[in-house]
């Protein structure tokens, strides 16, 4: 409604910015940086998304409801991210019963659980 | 009366909804949100009919405890269409794109929805996705239950599973354009002085079902997609040989399907609070609490899906963070039912048709929702999950709730919709039949399920028969209840007398303007300047 003049420069600017953070992606493959790599490419995939959505997608203009609209999108793929990778972390968790009762705890190290004593 | 005479007498340019154009194309290309209601409720009625035929072979099935009418394979795929189609193009269209689309505007004193294309892209998108779901009837059925459960859906069932899946993510988009028209139209389009807190709950309602649509539809659009996918390409997300795993299904699946279940449910709540506060000529009581609690509903229930999982392999840990929060979910629904009540208390009610269903769908929805409970107590529900408990506390809630708020719906808006008045007697009759008959077929399910009988089964120990027995006859009375009303209200719409403006002398802005509608809803868009529900002033005015 409310027709933001946006001038065509930015779009451009976006556009390039978006082509140079892709070569830095590619770039960076071929470099051997251990255990960073993957949020290296995560986070400039991140950055670039959120630059679609801000400037191509408007967002940026728009008003605050649509703003609200765009994060709830994120926060409830959050959730479900969240949730699921709790199930995902504590699946060793046995119950075990002892003297005092019955305690969650992780029997063996498996290299990916979070492995902690619950009671 | 002869022709010539009916032709001369008929109004001039009448402009009524109905009579605003003549012809298929005047309908199937219409934009007017009350027209696409009726081509809804038209499609969603046939797909009620096979939903229903299904039911009626697994009732005759289940008669004996041999599985001697159809064969175990034919079983399987008769409950998995049962499911599918009651779900999807049943239930989950049945109060928003009809009752919804159909009264929105009205109620909120708009012209039309905010986006009258859509609307009917939704209808087609609906259509289509119908006709492909049904197409696999033709390539022999799909036996994987409503569910898809990995990894019998995406590696091992031989049936039409894949074509299964585009039908369903098809249809999914028809309610993403629903919600998404909702929201925009409750959030621009309310008349002047309509604040958000004179809003009528049934539009409260349907702003937090939409939101629901919104957020959760492309998760199980994706999800069934995915699965089509692994059918297809074996990419392996779901297969454990490829680094994938099966329960990461159950996830995606019931990270929408729980939510769903409120899609389902949220409407009809809404159209109980209107129907109550007629009935008890009072305003509803506890106004902010019954609108805000449908917002707690839709929060609330995303985070709760891995109660359907307990026993699924997910981690115990994560089964009791998920128990603990079900039991929060009944906080918000137990408000409602609380508020209606006392909406009833010292108010002057009658007995219209409308509110005999509120009155079912109170009880049943209680019972049903409590029974939740019973199955969201982690200890608990690894002995009754999937069995015959299970199938009893969902169709307390959504025949017994989702489909009893439709039906209240139907009735106390026909007047509006069709311009015409139905029976009361044989409603009221029709109305009670299906109270008995419905509870009749699954109150015996909760004691078999706790008994043991475990579901998707049509073989099965012969001390189960007697329950499985009355079931069916229970179900017989249901569809003769369900019956009645396509032939009285059908009747009516020939022989009915002319419905007046507002038959329930009920508030709210759908009943200020004649029945049928005129096109255009409202001539001068009106300033809204009261409460909702504000009956005592009408009282008032009436003395
Ligand atoms: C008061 C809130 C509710 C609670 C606490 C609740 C809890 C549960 C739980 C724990 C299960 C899983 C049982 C099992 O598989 O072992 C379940 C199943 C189910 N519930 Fe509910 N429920 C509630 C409301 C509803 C509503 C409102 C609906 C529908 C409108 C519904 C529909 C279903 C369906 C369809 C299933 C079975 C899904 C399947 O496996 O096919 N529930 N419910
Ligand atoms: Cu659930």
């Amino acid at each position: 409604m409310s027709a933001h003049k946006i001038p065509a420069r930015i779009y451009y600017l976006i556009f390039a910015t978006l082509l140079l953070l892709t070569m830095i992606t590619v770039e960076v493959a071929f470099y051997d940086i251990g255990i960073l790599s993957f949020p290296v490419a995560l986070g400039i995939a991140c950055f670039k998304s959120t630059l679609v959505i801000l400037y191509f997608m408007h967002v940026r203009y728009g008003t605050g409801l649509t703003g609200l609209f765009v994060s709830a999108g994120f926060i409830f793929l959050a959730i479900l991210m969240v949730f699921t990778l709790m199930d995902l972390n504590t699946r060793d968790w046995q119950v075990q019963p002892d003297e005092s009762g019955i305690s969650l705890a992780a029997p063996f190290d498996h290299g990916y659980g979070i492995g902690k004593q619950l009671r | 009366m002869s022709n010539t005479v009916a032709a001369a007498s008929r109004p001039e340019p009448d402009n009524n909804y109905l009579t605003a154009g003549y012809g298929l194309k005047s309908w199937l290309l219409t934009t007017d949100h009350k027209r696409i209601a009726i081509l809804y409720l038209i499609m969603i009625s046939v797909f009620f009919v096979i939903g229903g035929l299904f039911a009626v072979l697994i009732r005759l099935e289940l008669l004996t405890p041999a599985g001697d009418l159809v064969s175990s394979d034919t079983y399987n795929k008769l409950f998995t269409l049962h499911g599918l189609v009651m779900i999807f193009f049943f239930l989950i269209p049945s109060i928003p794109a009809v009752m919804g689309n159909f009264l929105i505007p009205l109620m909120i004193g708009a012209r039309d929805l905010a986006f009258p294309r859509i609307n009917l892209l939704s209808w087609y998108v609906f259509a289509i996705g119908g006709m492909t779901t049904f197409a696999v009837v033709l390539f022999g059925g799909v036996d994987t239950g409503w569910t898809f459960y990995t990894p019998y859906s995406s590696t091992y069932s031989k049936t039409a599973v894949g074509l299964t899946a585009i039908g369903v993510f098809i249809t999914g988009f028809s309610s993403i354009l629903t919600g998404l028209n909702f929201v925009v139209t409750i959030h621009k389009m309310r008349a002047p002085g309509l604040t958000w807190f004179r809003l009528p709950l049934f539009v409260w309602a349907h702003y937090a079902t939409s939101l629901i649509m919104l957020i959760g539809t492309p998760v199980v659009a994706i999800t069934i997609l995915l699965v089509f996918l692994e059918r297809v390409f074996g990419v392996g997300i779901f297969d454990p040989a490829l680094g994938g795993d099966p329960v990461l299904f159950q996830h995606l699946f019931w990270f929408y399907s729980h939510p769903a279940v409120y899609i389902m449910i949220l409407p009809s709540m809404g159209v109980i609070s209107e129907v109550v506060a007629c009935f008890s000529r009072k305003r509803i009581f506890g106004y902010g609490f019954v609108a805000f609690s449908s917002l707690a509903i839709a929060v609330l229930g995303f985070l709760i899906w891995g109660h359907h999982m307990f026993t699924s392999g997910q981690s115990i840990f994560a089964g009791m963070v998920f128990s603990i929060l079900t039991m929060l979910v009944a906080i918000p629904s137990a408000v409602k039912v609380f508020n209606w009540t006392a909406t009833m208390y010292k108010g002057s009610i009658s007995y219209e048709t409308p509110m005999i269903y509120v009155f079912g769908f109170l009880g049943l929805f209680t019972v049903g929702g409590l029974t939740g409970l019973f199955l969201g107590a982690l200890g608990l529900d690894v002995h009754v999950h999937d069995t015959y408990f299970v199938v009893a506390h969902f169709h307390y809630i959504m025949v017994g709730g989702a489909i009893m708020g439709y039906l209240a719906a139907l009735h106390f808006w026909w007047p509006k919709i069709t311009g015409k008045l139905y029976s009361e007697a044989w409603a009221k009759l029709s109305a009670i039949i299906i109270f008995i008959g419905f509870n009749l077929t699954f109150f015996p399910q909760f004691l078999v399920g706790y008994l043991g009988m475990p579901r998707r089964y049509h073989v099965y120990p012969d001390e189960f028969q007697i329950f499985q027995v009355l079931s069916t006859a229970g179900a017989s009375i249901l569809a003769i209840g369900y019956a009645f009303p396509a032939f009285y209200l059908t009747w009516s719409l020939f022989r009915g007398k002319a419905a007046p403006a507002n038959p329930w002398n009920a508030k709210g802005l759908e009943w200020t303007v004649p029945s049928p509608p005129p096109k255009h809803n409202f001539d001068t868009i009106p300033v809204v300047e009261e409460e909702a529900y504000d009956y005592s002033r009408l009282e008032e005015e009436v003395v």
